[in-house]
C-alpha cells in the first residue's frame, strides 16, 4: 500500500508513483463502469419483472423505440370533435397553428411538408395518409422519397364531462443524424417533442379563442 | 409613447418605446389616464421574480379610453374602461369555471414552458410581470394593447372618477378575494397579515361579509391607522407576540380564518426569515414566508388559510404538520379578477366600499421612478401610489 501513503504526503511524486496512482484510478474506473452496467442490468430486469401499467407507451422512461424516438402529447379543446377532425384534415390549414411547417401542398395522395429545420435550413418531408376515420383519427407515413423517415397519427375523442374533445398526436421519427441530431434540434427548439406541444396549444388557442395569442406590442415585431 | 420600463433590480425608468397597435381580433388598444404601483410590481423591482427581461413595461393595474379596436372586440372607441390585470380568453374550460387566471390560452406558448416545469402547469397572461406570465407590456405606459378585450375590460359610466374605480383592475378584487376564500361565517375572527393595499381591502371585504371582528398585524404605524379607521383591531408586531396576542383576543379558540397579504418578501427579524432573505439575496428562487408561517401557526384547528400574498418560488421550514393536525383548508391564486369585477363596481356605486382612502400620492408618470423608490422604501408614509399619464412631467 506503499502508493498510498505516497498519495497522501506526497501529491507530486516520482514518476512511478504517478504511474501507481493512474493505475488505481482506472481500476476504480473500471469497477464503477462495471457497477453501473451491472445496475443498469438489474434494474432493467427488475422492470422488466413488473406488470404494466396504464400509462401511454410513450411516457415511458425509456424514449427509443428501435431506431425511432417516439413523441405524442395529449390537449383537451372546448370544441366537438368533428369540427377539429374538419379543420385537421384540411392539411392547407396546418401552418396556421404549426409555426415549423412553412408549407404545405397536396397532389394526388402525397402531401409535401416544407419544415423548418435546426439553423435555418429547410426540410421536405413527404407522406401518404394511410387510415382515415371522419371524426376520429387520421395516420400518415413517410414516402420512400421523403428527406425524414417518420410516421404519426391523431386522435380524436369525446372528453368526458362535456370538456370537448381530447386531441391526441403521435409522432415516431428517425432523427437525422441519430441521437446527436436530436439533440442539436433540440438546442434550436425545433425537437418534435416541443414543437408538438407548442402546436397543439396553438390548436387549442386558435379553435377555442379565434386567435393565438402573442405578448408583441405590435404587427410589425409580431 | 412613454412608458415606465425595467432594467434590473431597483432600476426603473421611463423611456420612449414604441406604440402598440392591434395584432389579433379581439384586441382593443386602450390610452391610460390612471395607473397604479402594485405591491407585487415591488417585488419585480427588488428582482425576486424569475423571468424579467430589460427594457419590459411594468403594471397592471391600469384604466383608459379605448382608441382603437379590432373587429371581434366589444368595446367602442371612446369607451371608458378598466382592464383586469389577468388576461384571460373566456371561453376555455378554466374561464367557464370563472377560474380566470388559471386562463390556458392567454399565455403564449413558448412562455408556458417556464412555467410548467417550475408549477407543472402554466398560468394565465398577466399585464406588465414576469415572461413566465406572458412577457405582456403592461400598463404604466401611455397605451396599451388589450388582448381579448371582448372579456377583460369592464365600461365604467361617465362621472364616476378615476381613483373611485381604478382599482377594480387588481387589489380591490384581490383582497375581496382573499376575504372571499376564508368563507366568513358568523362570529368569526379573521386575521390579515400585511396592511398593505391587498390587506386593507381585504379587511374592508371580511368586514362587510360579516366578520365579528378583523385583527390587522403590520409594523407601519400610518398603515396600521388605516387599518384601525376600517374598523379592524391591530396589532404590531414589534411590540406585541402575535400568537399569543391572536389567542387571546379570540377567547383562547385562535382566528377562525387568517390571510397572508404579505408574499413572498416578508419583513420582521425573525431567524427563519433571516435565512429565508439571505437566500432571497443570494439569488436561490427562495420565499420569505415568516407571515405565512406565522399564519399557519395562529388559525385555529379545522380553520381556513387564504393566501392572497405572491409566492413564486420555493419556501422551506413550512409548517406542514400544523396543516395536517389541525385539518387546515388553504385557498389562493391569481385573482379571478374578471369573477368579481362586475360586482365590485356595483358595490362602489351603491357606496358600500371606500376605494379611495389608500391613496397617498398621485404621480405623473415621468416620476414613476420616484413611486416605486419611495413606496419600496417609505411604506409608512407611501400607502399607494397613482401614476397619470398625460399630466405634466417634471
Amino acid at each position: 500500500m506503499d502508493h498510498l501513503e505516497d498519495l497522501r504526503h506526497s501529491p507530486y511524486g516520482r514518476g512511478d508513483d504517478n504511474a501507481n496512482v493512474w493505475l488505481a484510478l482506472g481500476v476504480g474506473a473500471l469497477l464503477g463502469a462495471a457497477g453501473l452496467a451491472w445496475y443498469t442490468q438489474q434494474s432493467r430486469r427488475e422492470r422488466a419483472r413488473r406488470p404494466g401499467d396504464s400509462a401511454p407507451g410513450r411516457t415511458a422512461r425509456q424514449s427509443r423505440f428501435g431506431r425511432y424516438a417516439v413523441t405524442g402529447r395529449t390537449v383537451t379543446i372546448a370544441k366537438p370533435k368533428d369540427e377539429l377532425y374538419a379543420f385537421w384534415r384540411d392539411f392547407s390549414n396546418l401552418p396556421k397553428f404549426m409555426e415549423n411547417v412553412l408549407s404545405v401542398t397536396t397532389a394526388g395522395d402525397v402531401t409535401r411538408w416544407e419544415i423548418a429545420g435546426p439553423a435555418g435550413r429547410s426540410v421536405h418531408v413527404e407522406t401518404r395518409v394511410i387510415e382515415d376515420r371522419a371524426g376520429e383519427q387520421i395516420a400518415w407515413r413517410a414516402t420512400e422519397s421523403s428527406q425524414i423517415d417518420t410516421e404519426g397519427k391523431v386522435m380524436f375523442r369525446d372528453a368526458p364531462g362535456g370538456r370537448g374533445t381530447e386531441v391526441e398526436a403521435i409522432v415516431a421519427y428517425r432523427p437525422p443524424a441519430g441521437e446527436l441530431g436530436r439533440w442539436i434540434a433540440k438546442l434550436f427548439q425545433r425537437e418534435p417533442a416541443i414543437q408538438g406541444r407548442r402546436e397543439l396549444k396553438r390548436l387549442k388557442m386558435l379553435m377555442e379563442t379565434g386567435e393565438i395569442a402573442t405578448s408583441e406590442l405590435h404587427k410589425s415585431a409580431a | 409613447m412613454r412608458a415606465l420600463t425595467w432594467h434590473g433590480k431597483h432600476d426603473v425608468r421611463v423611456d420612449t418605446v414604441d406604440d402598440p397597435s392591434i395584432i389579433n381580433p379581439r384586441d382593443a388598444i386602450i390610452e391610460v389616464t390612471s395607473t397604479a404601483i402594485c405591491g407585487s410590481d415591488l417585488h419585480l423591482y427588488d428582482g425576486v421574480i424569475p423571468g424579467m427581461t430589460s427594457g419590459d413595461i411594468l403594471g397592471h393595474e391600469f384604466m383608459g379610453r379605448v382608441v382603437d379596436t379590432g373587429p371581434k372586440s366589444t368595446l367602442k372607441k371612446g369607451d371608458r374602461v378598466v382592464v383586469p390585470f389577468t388576461i384571460s380568453c373566456g371561453s376555455c374550460f378554466f374561464c367557464q369555471k370563472q377560474l380566470y387566471s388559471a386562463c390556458d390560452n392567454s399565455n403564449p406558448v413558448a412562455n408556458q414552458d417556464i412555467t410548467e416545469n417550475l408549477y407543472g402547469h402554466s398560468v394565465s397572461g398577466l399585464f406588465g410581470y414576469s415572461h413566465l406570465t406572458g412577457g405582456y407590456p403592461g400598463g404604466q405606459a401611455e397605451y396599451v394593447r388589450v388582448p381579448f378585450s371582448d372579456v377583460g375590460p369592464i365600461v365604467i359610466p361617465d362621472g364616476m372618477d378615476d381613483d373611485t374605480v381604478l382599482f377594480l383592475s387588481d387589489i380591490l378584487p384581490t383582497g375581496w378575494m382573499a376575504a372571499a376564500n376564508c368563507d366568513i361565517e358568523e362570529g368569526d375572527t379573521v386575521a390579515v397579515w400585511g396592511c398593505g393595499p391587498v390587506g386593507l381591502f381585504a379587511i374592508q371585504s371580511a368586514l362587510v361579509m360579516g366578520a365579528h371582528q378583523v385583527i390587522a398585524i403590520d409594523h407601519y404605524p400610518n398603515r396600521l391607522a388605516l387599518a384601525r379607521k376600517l374598523g379592524a383591531k391591530v396589532i404590531d408586531y414589534t411590540q406585541t407576540h402575535v400568537l399569543e396576542a391572536l389567542m387571546e383576543m379570540s377567547g383562547g379558540i385562535g382566528p377562525d380564518a387568517v390571510i397572508d397579504a404579505v408574499g413572498m418578501e416578508s419583513h420582521g427579524f425573525a431567524p427563519d426569515n433571516i435565512l429565508d432573505n439571505i437566500k432571497q439575496q443570494v439569488g436561490f428562487g427562495a420565499d420569505a414566508g415568516h407571515a405565512l408561517r406565522e399564519a399557519l401557526m395562529a388559525v385555529r384547528k379545522g380553520g381556513r388559510v387564504s393566501i392572497p400574498g405572491v409566492y413564486g418560488g420555493f419556501l422551506d421550514k413550512f409548517p406542514l404538520g400544523a396543516l395536517m393536525e389541525k385539518g387546515l383548508q388553504v385557498r389562493t391564486g391569481q385573482t379571478h379578477v374578471q369573477k368579481y369585477i362586475k360586482e365590485l363596481l356595483k358595490r362602489i356605486q351603491d357606496g358600500e366600499l371606500d376605494t379611495t382612502f389608500m391613496i397617498s400620492h398621485r404621480l405623473p408618470l415621468e416620476e414613476a421612478p420616484r413611486g416605486y423608490d419611495n413606496f419600496a422604501n417609505n411604506q409608512n408614509d407611501w400607502t399607494k401610489v397613482v401614476l397619470k399619464p398625460g399630466t405634466a412631467g417634471v
